[in-house]
């Protein structure tokens, strides 16, 4: 009688933990919309001249829906270019001549690498590399060559 | 001497820096009631965890059943403690559980007996003790005489050859201390026990016991049956029977001359 | 002679912490070591186990749910009240979600449950070594580590991350309720936005590995203590306070290091 009283709060207790895990894991960490994690995914390998701001697992998208992560960020030291390692969903192909880009969402927002898809009829497969990219822009840069520009500009008209 | 159950044989023992029994020897007799006296602190707790094999002597043996006990292992040792049933000082109970289950609880360690048995054993074992009307309380609730008894019967749970008691007399009330009293003879004789007593009880322990050593600081000084007792001239075992105030052993604890602790700065 | 007298004297003066450390520290090892090899009595006898999970899980879930909802409103009023002068109160769903996923949450249990649950296993433990239960036991034939001390740590080893979990849930329940209803925050973005920063390896497995360590430690003070204390009132005593407050300062430091080992697990390159 005591015993079973016992064994029905313990029972509650550990519903109510594994209850939680299932909600941080569903709701809170969102694991069902990540449904590609389990399925099949592929990778290709991109060079960038410059990444900005771009950190390991941030979203590939494509026409603004998430369609990857990025897996890795590395420095190739021959060709001295960062590369960047991309996880992509198998179910999205995308034809071998389309391009990445590293953009931000929003002003302050976070970097993430856009894919514009190519006219190709072959397409990325596992452990390609693509050449077609465009960097980050980093606003240093856009600030300095904007001041550079107007200031030479000044000088030719003078 | 092939009929002594419990054997200890130049036994020194010693805390620390601090040495508490000097060559003991001793013989307990299968079935008999022995008791081992002395003042407090004089190492009787300390003999009875040696034969308990919780405490190891520096030197000499202790022989339980023909067995070393300070050379046992681990599993050879809990399979010896099975055949020893303790009552500790202040009962020792186990708080969270009911008087019920304290009896069951070797019951239900040890062995693999159906529940209704284990109900039947632990009526009869409480009934022993006359407290079969108690199952259901808890140790809180129950007397200092109580509680003793209920530990007796935990003791005897799985019918032991030998029965140690740690003081089993300490603190009771008069009606307590004879049914205690009467408990350890005639718990002794139905089991076919043999049964160690440690305590200071000299009137209540001389009325059951068959035999009785008399320790004094780590030694024994005195060992004989009851009228031997009785008949002693010894100057310090009259005065621990007789209860009297000085004696060999004196009333005033080592202290300096009085000039000497008169002149001292107490501040 | 003299100087390296005095030069030895030193040393020993020194030494004798640091010996009198690394012999506590060889002591609890050992303890250890045996309350691991004494585990099987818990897998043969799951009801031990479950006993002490109703006092340490079911008996703690009353302090942590209070705590959780409190410190998740105090989150959503606190990050509200700064993120609105950027203009991003919409993602505080996700800082309160992080914050408690990460850290408040496995910390804040572990600290509540070494104040209720750990000193009461440690006074519990302590008190059946003072009043000769323990040794009883051992004198019945029945190995106190085993039948005492394994049940109560692994019962706490597993409730503690099932605690901190819900702590997490009702913690940003409580961020939601302050920020939703009363605040004014649209309930699509709270969630949207938490969901798309909260990682589930990352963040909410790294918070559960950490919580399940701070338990093991917990637990293991706790016990420790409780089985070494003093056998008098005064003894039990001061081993409960002992588990309260290094039970704090080790899930502190703790959390530090776990988390110096996470953060940098995942900034480099695979």
């Amino acid at each position: 009688m005591r015993r079973q009283l016992l064994d029905f709060w313990v029972g509650l207790f550990v519903a109510a933990g594994i209850a939680a895990l299932v909600f941080l894991a569903l709701e809170v960490a969102d694991l069902t919309h990540l449904g590609w994690r389990g399925g099949e995914r592929y990778q290709v390998e991109a060079e960038f001249s410059n990444i900005g701001g771009l950190k390991v697992r941030a979203p590939v998208k494509s026409a603004g829906v998430t369609v990857g992560r990025v897996a890795a960020i590395g420095y190739d030291p021959q060709i001295h270019k960062a590369v960047v390692r991309l996880e992509i969903d198998g179910r999205y192909r995308f034809p071998a001549d389309s391009s990445l880009s590293i953009l931000t969402s929003g002003l302050l927002g976070e970097q993430y690498v856009g894919i514009q898809p190519g006219a190709d009829t072959e397409t990325w497969q596992d452990g390609d590399r693509v050449w077609l990219t465009s960097s980050a822009l980093v606003l240093e840069n856009l600030v300095g060559e904007f001041l550079l520009g107007r200031g030479g500009g000044g000088d030719g008209a003078r | 001497m092939a009929d002594d159950l419990v054997v200890v044989r130049g036994v020194t023992f010693a805390y620390e820096e601090r040495p508490v029994l000097f060559d003991v020897d001793m013989a307990i007799p299968r079935g008999k009631v022995v008791a081992i006296m002395g003042l407090s602190g004089c190492g009787k707790t300390t003999l009875l965890r040696l034969i308990g094999g919780q405490l190891k002597p520096q030197r000499g043996d202790v022989l339980v059943d023909g067995l070393s006990v300070p050379s046992l292992g681990e599993e050879a040792l809990y399979r010896l403690r099975r055949r020893m049933g303790m009552l500790f000082q202040m009962g020792a109970l186990f708080t969270d559980l009911t008087v019920y289950e304290n009896v069951a609880f070797q019951m239900r360690e040890h062995t693999d007996l159906p529940e209704p048995l284990i109900r039947d054993l632990v009526l009869m074992k409480l009934h022993a003790v006359g407290l079969r009307g108690a199952w259901h309380l808890r140790p809180a609730e129950l007397s200092g005489g109580m509680a003793r008894r209920v530990a007796l019967a935990r003791a005897i749970a799985l019918d032991p050859m030998l029965i140690l008691y740690d003081e089993p007399f300490a603190g009771l009330d008069p009606i307590s201390l004879a049914v205690i009293g009467r408990l350890i003879r005639t718990l002794n004789d139905a089991l076919g026990a043999t049964s160690v007593v440690v305590t200071h009880d000299v009137q209540e322990s001389l009325k059951v016991v068959d035999y009785v050593y008399l320790m004094s600081e780590g030694r024994v000084i005195f060992s004989g049956d009851v009228a031997a007792v009785h008949a002693s001239r010894d100057p310090y075992v009259r005065q621990f029977v007789d209860g009297r105030p000085d004696g060999p052993v004196p009333f005033h604890y080592p202290a300096p001359p009085w000039q000497e602790m008169l002149d001292h700065d107490y501040a | 002679m003299t100087t390296l007298e005095r030069v030895v004297g030193l040393v020993g003066r020194l030494g004798a912490p640091v010996v009198d450390a690394a012999v506590g520290l060889g002591a609890a090892t050992r303890f250890f070591l045996s309350v691991l090899a004494a585990s099987t009595s818990c897998l043969r006898r799951p009801r031990l186990v479950v006993r002490e999970l109703y006092f340490i899980g079911v008996l703690s879930l009353a302090i942590i749910l209070v705590s959780a909802l409190f410190v998740g409103m105090v989150l959503g009023l606190q990050m509200y009240d700064t993120l609105v002068r950027f203009g991003s109160e919409d993602i505080v769903g996700m800082v309160v979600a992080l914050a408690l996923v990460r850290e408040l949450g496995p910390v804040l249990s572990a600290l509540l449950i070494s104040s209720r649950a750990g000193s009461a296993v440690t006074a519990e433990i302590g008190l059946m070594k003072a009043t000769e239960q323990l040794s009883a036991m051992e004198m019945m034939a029945v190995p106190p580590v085993a039948r005492v001390v394994a049940p109560r740590f692994w019962a706490g080893v597993l409730a503690v991350p099932l605690l901190t979990a819900i702590f997490d849930v009702v913690g940003i329940f409580g961020g939601w309720l302050v920020a939703v209803p009363l605040l004014g925050v649209d309930d699509g973005t709270f969630w949207s936005q938490m969901r798309a920063a909260v990682d589930f390896r990352l963040d909410v497995v790294n918070g559960l590995i950490k919580s399940l360590w701070f338990g093991v430690a917990i637990l293991f003070i706790a016990v420790h203590q409780g089985f070494h204390a003093e056998p008098t009132a005064e003894g039990v005593s001061r081993a409960t306070t002992r588990t309260v407050v290094r039970s704090a300062l080790v899930v502190l430091g703790l959390d530090f290091v776990l988390t110096a080992f996470m953060f940098r697990g995942f900034e480099g390159m695979g």
